[in-house]
């Protein structure tokens, strides 16, 4: 161990190998009980999806395609300015990762303001469960209501890590910019990383699932 | 081994695999494949999924008790769907077990 990794190595850990080691460990720990928060939505959806087939085949057919198509590619992209930033750090190239980490947030506010335009398409046709839901279609309406209730669920619970991801990435937006993450301290960007690629792949999911599932055929 | 530094050509050929697999599970909506359709959906989720996790998470490049932690998450994840699916899907017409839901417009049949 080099002096130079002195500041950024915690007292606890005897090098800095073995503290990357135990960050990026504990960082998949939490990771795990995310896929498990989410599991049980899944697990709803994937039931019920069972149970009531044709009528959920029919009402994913009032979400739009485009702008969740739109959102995937925006997700997608987003993942791929993170990772770059990331590499950035590591090569301690500040302000790439600060442009980076910055495209980053872009996209994945662009990602929440398609969302929201979505949601409130869903207003407008009356689509939001609850005492407004109006349905026009074959598939009896309450079936089709337990169908928008999981989509608001499960995007809803997305897009709160989205909102919760797009803070961090601000945060730490300020702390590479103030020189916090030196190469060898690149790992609390790479834990932001993480997370953020998570939530990407919760979406590669959410996607098919939702959206894709009525099939664009006919 | 922790500190792998991945070249850019790597991330911009997983990015345009990404890509290329999202086309593909949206070329497949336009097919009317029947079951097979949520099947080939899903095999793409879970290869972009790979993807993701390999080589934006770095998995490729961690240690293999990382490696070990992040699977086993999804091992979970096969063992509630399954071990749920098991006694849903024995129990005869799937579209009655689920809980009958009433009219909307008059929840009470009044």
């Amino acid at each position: 161990m080099s002096d130079s990794h002195a500041s950024a190595l915690a007292h606890h850990f005897t090098d800095m190998d073995q503290q990357i080691e135990a960050n990026t460990l504990g960082m998949w720990i939490f990771l795990v009980t995310e896929v498990m928060f989410f599991s049980g939505m899944f697990l709803l959806y994937i039931i019920y999806r069972g149970a009531y087939y044709q009528e959920f085949a029919e009402a994913s057919h009032h979400l739009d395609i485009y702008l969740s198509t739109t959102n995937t590619i925006v997700l997608l992209c987003s993942s791929l300015t993170m990772a770059l930033a990331v590499r950035s750090v590591q090569l301690g190239q500040r302000k790439a990762a600060v442009t980076f980490l910055f495209l980053t947030l872009l996209l994945g506010l662009t990602f929440l303001g398609i969302k929201g335009l979505e949601y409130y398409h869903k207003y407008e046709d009356h689509l939001i469960p609850g005492s407004g839901f109006m349905y026009e279609g074959e598939a009896n309406p309450q079936y089709a209501q337990l169908f928008f209730v999981l989509y608001f669920v499960m995007t809803g619970f997305h897009g709160l890590h989205m909102i919760i991801g797009a803070g961090v990435v601000i945060y730490f937006i300020i702390r590479v910019w103030q020189r916090a993450f030196p190469p060898e301290n690149y790992v609390p960007v790479e834990m932001l990383g993480l997370y953020w690629h998570f939530v990407d792949i919760v979406w590669v999911f959410l996607f098919p699932l939702l959206y894709l599932i009525g099939g664009l055929h006919s | 081994m922790t500190h792998h530094v991945v070249a850019i050509k790597v991330y911009l050929g997983v990015f345009a695999a990404l890509m290329l697999l999202m086309a593909a599970t949206i070329g497949a909506a336009y097919f009317d494949l029947g079951l097979i359709n949520n099947v080939v959906a899903l095999t793409i989720a879970i290869a972009k999924t790979s993807l993701i996790m390999l080589y934006f998470m770095h998995l490729r490049y961690s240690s293999r008790l990382t490696q070990i932690f992040a699977l086993v998450g999804f091992l979970f994840l096969v063992i509630l769907v399954a071990f749920t699916l098991s006694d849903y899907l024995t129990r005869g017409d799937f579209s009655t077990i689920a809980p009958t839901l009433g009219n909307p417009y008059d929840p009470l049949g009044e």
